[in-house]
């Protein structure tokens, strides 16, 4: 689901807040309001991490939120049990292989549709970012059909190209944006000294679009590491499950078992939330320019 | 994109009367159409965006196409041979009482966004967009619960929810409010509730990051203006801000009604639909009927389509409205 502010300068660093309307209430009052969502926003993280180092015992004992001792057994078990550790590799697997395909493919076409002159241009942009803004729920069951009739269901390539698909839209807007607004005297340079253009691109153009490209890795990696409902329906085979659809078998499996599953829990969220903390401007920008969400 | 191209003359339009020709030439006059150098780009540009094209058709346009051809059929997804059925699907979509009971809940979880999901989002807003400290680590955090899946959340949340030891029941019963603890997602009556003020909760951080950039577009020379004017604090946000920010808040209730309408993977992995159908949602159904235990393509392709028509429709008008209200959107 997107939406296209097209705020392309939103990429940029921000500027300065000046002449915002002044409070009449004392700072501190609106400090407190923030502060309370702040805090209501991570802790249900917290209770996560607090139980995932408990007993069950400890957990069914009444709360509190300091571990008497961590019981870093929990992540042991979660990792060694029900193949959770394979549904972490296959999540790094699908992760890594979307977001190169998307970067790779949409960079490309995001650098002919800002850059190049070809008929039909307009038109065939128009149609790639129309499926941006229709809805369209259900897209899975006709997906399934598609998937079966390539003999891709069941198959990591069967989850990585529809992945790759989904995710090229945003990606293609937001570089074809970044490509729009370099200045075109450096190519011109190149191609004076005989550059052709495909090394125009990757000598210098490509290269250049590095903040954008960061931007969509970012949204990528968030976009394929927290999907569920595809892989749901493209694999049976529990040895090629993702960690989302790994996380809610194991639930169903160790459903008392709070300790363990909050570890199993927090292992799914860590990474993505060391991600977003180191890359989080590029996150906040990227949802600003080009807003996206998963 | 249009300027002319200078000190490029290897990519240069072909010069004078050559472009005035529409359409795209048949092959055998590209030659006379146009220069050597221009066909190589053109082949180039076409390259670039071949793979992006051959993967939308397949994933994309393919399966959209197939959609509305299944939904006149009476398919299972398995069998070899199917039959056309014209509207049989769609009458018996008129007819299914759970599919628009889940409709009703998608629009009681969309309503419920709508008013504190946007509210809240606006509310934040306002109070981050000026020169404070803190302002990073406020966004930092608000965001944080937008970037986890549906899935964690849901788990999360669920045992907090828990009846008898969750968080939530055992800090009520430890308060003296034991009175209130209440099995939330086991009763009819709250769990729908329950759900959607967990997707409140993730959800805030989206329409407070996209008010924060409509804000931001507001130039500070405009307030500082009104306020040499003696506009007080109150009516600087209703006067200027509100208005100023009107065609953001026309897109983004836009996106939290479709969001909220799509809601799926909190449900699974909360309620899968339960108790009865009290949080039964539209996707959840169309999942169901094309992946249940009596698998029926055809059907659910036509609450697919249905569905979408809905979706589209009432965005489509919601924009329409909200353009012609405020401004254009930026």
């Amino acid at each position: 689901m997107t939406v296209l502010l097209n705020r392309p300068d939103l990429l940029e660093d921000p500027p300065a807040r000046r002449g915002r309307p002044r409070l009449k209430a004392p700072r501190v009052l609106l400090h407190v309001a923030l502060a309370v969502w702040g805090l209501a926003s991570v802790l249900p993280l917290v209770w996560m991490v607090s139980a995932s180092l408990q007993t069950n015992a400890e957990i069914y004992g009444g709360v509190h939120l300091i571990p008497k001792s961590p019981q870093w057994s929990n992540f042991v078990q979660a990792w060694q049990q029900s193949s959770f550790s394979d549904y972490f590799v296959n999540s790094v697997i699908y992760t890594v292989a979307v977001v190169a395909g998307t970067v790779f493919l949409a960079s490309l076409s995001a650098y002919a549709f800002a850059r190049m002159r070809f008929p039909g241009k307009r038109a065939l942009y128009g149609a790639l970012l129309v499926f941006l803004f229709i809805p369209i729920p259900g897209a899975f069951i006709p997906l399934y059909l598609v998937l079966a009739k390539l003999h891709l269901l069941d198959t990591q390539l069967g989850y990585i190209l529809p992945m790759i698909n989904g995710s090229l839209p945003v990606a293609m807007f937001i570089l074809r944006a970044f490509f729009e607004q370099l200045p075109k005297e450096l190519e011109e340079a190149a191609f004076i000294d005989g550059a052709s253009r495909v090394q125009v691109f990757t000598k210098i153009a490509f290269p250049l679009a590095r903040p954008a490209v960061a931007t969509v890795v970012i949204l990528t990696v968030l976009g394929v590491w927290n999907e569920y409902v595809l892989a749901s329906v493209v694999f049976s085979n529990q040895a090629l499950l993702p960690l989302q659809v790994g996380l809610l078998a194991f639930q169903g499996s160790y459903f008392s078992q709070y300790g363990l599953m909050m570890a199993a829990t927090t292992i799914t969220t860590l990474p993505i939330v060391i991600v977003y903390l180191l890359f989080q401007k590029n996150i906040i920008r990227g949802v600003m320019a080009g807003a996206v969400k998963g | 994109m249009s300027s002319p191209r200078v000190l490029a003359p290897a990519h240069r339009e072909a010069p004078g009367p050559r472009r005035t020709v529409a359409g795209t030439p048949a092959p055998n006059r590209l030659a006379k159409r146009y220069s050597r150098a221009r066909r190589i780009e053109m082949v180039t540009a076409y390259l670039f965006i071949l793979p992006t094209l051959v993967l939308f058709l397949v994933f994309s346009v393919y399966p959209f196409v197939r959609t509305v051809e299944l939904s006149f059929t009476s398919w299972d997804g398995l069998s070899s041979t199917f039959e056309q059925v014209g509207l049989d699907n769609y009458v018996a979509a008129l007819q299914d009482s759970v599919w628009w009971g889940s409709m009703g809940n998608g629009v009681f979880l969309a309503v419920i966004a709508l008013v504190f999901m946007q509210g809240l989002g606006l509310l934040l807003a306002v109070g981050v967009d000026r020169k404070m400290k803190g302002q990073t680590l406020y966004r930092t955090l608000f965001y944080l619960p937008p970037i986890l899946s549906g899935i964690v959340v849901a788990t999360i949340w669920k045992w907090l929810l828990e009846p008898n030891n969750g968080v939530i029941n055992a800090t009520l019963d430890s308060i003296g409010l034991g009175a209130l603890a209440h099995p939330w997602l086991g009763d009819p009556s709250t769990a729908l509730w329950a759900i959607s003020l967990v997707s409140v909760w993730q959800g805030v951080g989206y329409p407070f990051l996209l008010f924060l950039a409509g804000l931001q577009g507001i130039s500070g020379e405009i307030y500082e203006a009104a306020r040499m004017d003696g506009a007080t604090g109150r009516q600087i946000f209703v006067k200027i801000t509100l208005p100023l920010l009107r065609p953001v808040i026309g897109i983004v209730s836009v996106l939290t009604f479709l969001g909220a309408m799509q809601t799926f993977n909190l449900v699974v992995a909360m309620t899968k639909g339960g108790p009865g159908y009290a949080t039964e949602v539209p996707i959840l159904h169309i999942y169901r009927s094309a992946f249940g235990p009596s698998p029926d393509f055809g059907y659910a392709s036509a609450l697919s389509i249905i569905f979408g028509v809905l979706l589209f429709g009432v965005s489509m008008i919601s924009l329409y409205l909200s353009r012609r209200s405020g401004g254009e959107p930026s």
